[in-house]
């Protein structure tokens, strides 16, 4: 079938401002919206910038606004999004465009370093050198968080991000969230401080845009919440 | 003028491997890390099922019946000394895993969680065994995250979205390599008393793939322009349930859960080619099964593919026919593969809790590639000489702990035992070692050279359009089952694909994110591969785990117990030469016997 796509295109060393490049290419419906954009780069501009790595939904390299949403360019199929022979794909929002697709990840991934996203244990370690125990019951407490790929949808798709890049962001607090109801790990208090403060968890205008926007299915918003739950009763349940 | 930066141990690549050795180096020496990719985005996420070890946590288990089960599932050409580290350290390094933080599933005693997989078995009963470590199916994405997060905690210095394009290796010895900083274009020097190149694999040379755009053997390609060997590259897995036309992976782990593949007629057809594992056996013989069945007229309409057959319904009908007790519905089934249940979903459009899913034989490993020692030292011949500073480790590493064919769940122990194993030998070696000067003015040169004249390139030619040719070409000659003349055919078209790669025009003459360049440069390193590939499949006139010769049908130990070793020795902008040599394998405690299953 016949694709008109249209792509916000910038480069730094020719452009002033971006523009929307548009290109009319031969796809197969069942093509991701990554394969249209690849057709283009391979066949028609070589110039294309884009991330991408997997092409199948787990490493989170191909983010991007496709139809004015955020979805990954890998994990939606050209049926799904194709309206009148048309779609349209420009970069994720609230972070510096580099070129084309490719925006400055640095102050997201800054962060997600910012709130601990790693275990804290300081007890010895099992003596029969042994693995700890966890229940099924505490190990499904987290489960959801531990999917996040770090792809940075939830984030950029966040009006509070928008208005403040300084506004740590749902993947941070996705990531947090991860440790915090972990059973193993003691440094949820830490993590709890670093989201108390005025860049943290309480910007989140529960909007919804990043459950809507994350491409692993995770309840977003709600992990925010309970967050936001543990820091006004003190409780981690 | 280059960036100049000067470490004690430099890991290239933030994959498994890579974080594994940076992790451990980074203990003591000062470490960095360079990727083309951010860490998060390396191909280890993408691994689903698990990764073995013998806990013995739901059954009886050995690590000696690990390492037997891996030697014999590598067709004997394992070395069986590196198999025996693998298998022992296994047990550690997962244990560590855990300890830094890993959500593994968990057992009814909160123990880490097992599961079956092709090729493991009770080396007693001969039946499958639970020695799977699982997080859902998302295992290679909690290793990676877990292994980035303490890279983090440990202030291990990255430098993310970096290219290598050359190394610094001279009479024996490396001493660093030459990178572009993707973002600028700018050329860095990275000097360093220990490298370890751990890259990962090179499946975009085929079509149907469950490799990432990233993987063209950048690694590999590097080690062969600076005429040193690789090992047993005629070697590459194909899984055999990779999603129809696409070649997404859907995981070992569905077998392992119940599922069953099913041909044309309806028919559970593995039962005839293995009798015992039936759908567990090893992914070169399931792989080699479907081609016969498709072959033989037997796919799904008389198409090129067949059914992988995950209904609850149908699963408990086979644990049925096969005398096991256990029964399952499909929210568990949600619960244990939930990611390649919305891969079939999203990308087929078919529900497999009520449908079968087409599938297909899909390139999926590299068994070959850079050969090293079983200290990760890389090795410069097949006599076993080492490059003084060079280490590798994960799949870009031929060490040889998969032989002839990988079991599943192995790469992944194989990328945290030997990435450890490696991190702890460079700092030791970076310890001692003293810094060897370059010269700083001028060894960035010949990288940089080269890249340049590429980008000028002006000619006719697309490197997209090569890049399919040559797809297109390795899946028809180059796959599940080969033969001489079709080898042969294969060789003499990749050689006029480097002719056509040699006029091609690149669109991007810039330098900020030049990643027109960049997939050149790429398409380049896969064309070399992917002769050296051709050439050691023709060298190897038997058919051994994942090399199937059509002409030369049976295994030759009496020829063939060992590794091939191939170099090239000219390369020039006519031809290249290729030079074979071999190895002997090692040989422990497990003498090559008929391999059934």
């Amino acid at each position: 079938m016949k694709l008109h796509l249209k792509i916000k295109r910038f480069n730094p060393e020719i452009d002033k401002k971006p523009y929307w490049g548009e290109y009319d290419i031969e796809v197969d419906e069942m093509d991701r919206v990554l394969d249209a954009l690849q057709e283009v780069k391979w066949t028609v501009d070589g110039t294309l910038a884009l991330r991408r790595s997997c092409a199948h939904g787990i490493c989170g390299s191909d983010a991007m606004r496709i139809n004015g949403r955020n979805r990954l360019a890998c994990k939606c199929l050209i049926k799904d999004e194709i309206k009148n022979g048309q779609i349209t794909v420009e970069p994720i929002l609230g972070l510096k465009v580099q070129k084309d697709m490719i925006v400055d990840m640095e102050p997201f991934f800054a962060h997600y370093r910012s709130v601990l996203p790693f275990l804290v244990n300081k007890d010895p370690l099992p003596e029969n050198g042994r693995e700890r125990l966890q229940t099924i019951a505490d190990r499904e407490r987290f489960d959801d968080t531990t999917k996040c790929i770090l792809c940075a949808c939830c984030t950029t798709s966040c009006p509070s991000f928008w208005a403040r890049g300084e506004y740590v962001g749902p993947a941070a607090i996705v990531q947090a969230h991860r440790f915090i109801f972990d059973s193993r790990d003691q440094a949820a208090q830490e993590r709890l401080e670093v989201l108390s403060e005025v860049d943290g968890v309480w910007r989140c205008r529960t909007v919804f845009n990043c459950t809507d926007a994350c491409p692993r299915g995770i309840e977003v918003t709600k992990a925010i919440g309970e967050v936001k739950a543990a820091l006004r009763t003190g409780i981690i349940a | 003028m280059a960036q100049y930066h000067q470490f004690d141990a430099l890991v290239v690549g933030a994959g498994g491997a890579g974080l594994m050795a940076a992790l451990y180096a980074s203990k003591s020496v000062n470490t960095a890390v360079i990727s083309k990719l951010y860490p998060t985005r390396s191909h280890t996420g993408t691994a689903q099922g698990g990764i073995s070890a013998a806990l013995g946590n739901l059954e009886e288990d050995h690590w000696e019946w690990h390492a037997y089960d891996t030697v014999k599932g590598g067709d004997f050409l394992c070395d069986q000394d590196a198999v025996d580290i693998l298998c022992s350290g296994a047990i550690d390094a997962i244990v560590d895993l855990e300890h830094i933080g890993l959500p593994f599933d968990r057992t009814p005693e909160g123990k880490i969680s097992q599961r079956r997989f092709g090729g493991h078995t009770n080396n007693d009963t001969k039946k499958a065994v639970m020695r799977a470590c699982h997080a859902a199916d998302r295992t290679g994405h909690m290793i990676l995250q877990t292994l980035y997060q303490n890279c983090i905690k440990n202030k291990v210095k990255f430098f993310d979205e970096y290219q290598m394009v050359d190394m610094l290796i001279e009479n024996g010895v490396c001493n660093g390599v030459v990178a572009i900083e993707l973002k600028t274009g700018e050329t860095h020097v990275f000097h360093s008393k220990a490298t370890m190149l751990a890259t990962g694999g090179f499946g975009k040379m085929w079509k149907i793939t469950s490799n990432a755009h990233s993987l063209t053997g950048d690694g590999p390609a590097t080690i062969l322009r600076k005429k040193l060997p690789l090992e047993d590259m005629e070697f590459y897995q194909f899984h055999p349930t990779g999603v129809y036309r696409m070649g997404i992976l859907l995981s070992e782990a569905a077998r392992g859960e119940g599922a069953v593949f099913l041909n044309g007629a309806g028919e559970r057809f593995m039962e005839r080619y293995m009798p015992t594992l039936k759908d567990l056996a090893p992914r070169d013989i399931c792989s080699r099964s479907i081609f016969k069945e498709v072959k033989e007229g037997r796919g799904i309409n008389g198409k090129d593919y067949v059914y992988l057959d995950f209904r609850p319904t149908e699963i408990n009908k086979y644990f049925e026919a096969d005398g096991n007790p256990k029964r399952i519905d499909a929210h568990y089934l949600e619960t244990k593969l939930p990611d390649i249940i919305e891969f079939a979903r999203v990308y087929l459009g078919v529900d497999p809790v009520t449908d079968p899913v087409p599938i297909q034989p899909t390139a999926h490993y590299a068994m070959g590639g850079v050969p090293t020692n079983t200290d990760t030292q890389v090795l410069s011949d097949h006599l076993g000489h080492t490059v003084e500073g060079l280490y590798a480790a994960g799949e870009v590493a031929c060490v040889s702990v998969h032989g002839a064919n990988r079991l599943g769940t192995n790469s992944l122990v194989d990328l945290v035992v030997f990435g450890k194993r490696g991190g702890i030998k460079m700092a030791e070696y970076a310890k001692t070692a003293a810094l060897r000067p370059i010269n700083q003015d001028t060894s960035h040169k010949p990288g940089e050279a080269e890249l340049n004249k590429l980008r000028q390139s002006n000619g006719t030619e697309r490197a997209g359009a090569i890049r399919k040719a040559l797809q297109v070409l390795m899946d028809e000659h180059v796959g599940v089952v080969r033969t001489s003349a079709g080898l042969q055919f294969a060789i003499e078209s990749i050689r006029d694909l480097k002719t056509r790669f040699a006029n091609i025009k690149i669109d991007d003459k810039g330098f900020k994110w030049n990643t027109d360049l960049m997939e050149a440069w790429e398409l380049g390193a896969l064309l070399d591969l992917a002769e050296v590939t051709a050439v050691s499949a023709l060298g190897r006139e038997e058919s051994r785990g994942g090399h199937y010769r059509e002409d030369f049908q049976n295994r030759d130990d009496a020829k063939f117990l060992q590794h091939t070793f191939a170099t090239m020795t000219d390369k020039t902008d006519k031809i290249d030469k290729i030079e074979l040599n071999y190895k002997p394998v090692v040989i422990t405690k497990y003498k090559p016997v008929e391999r059934k299953y």
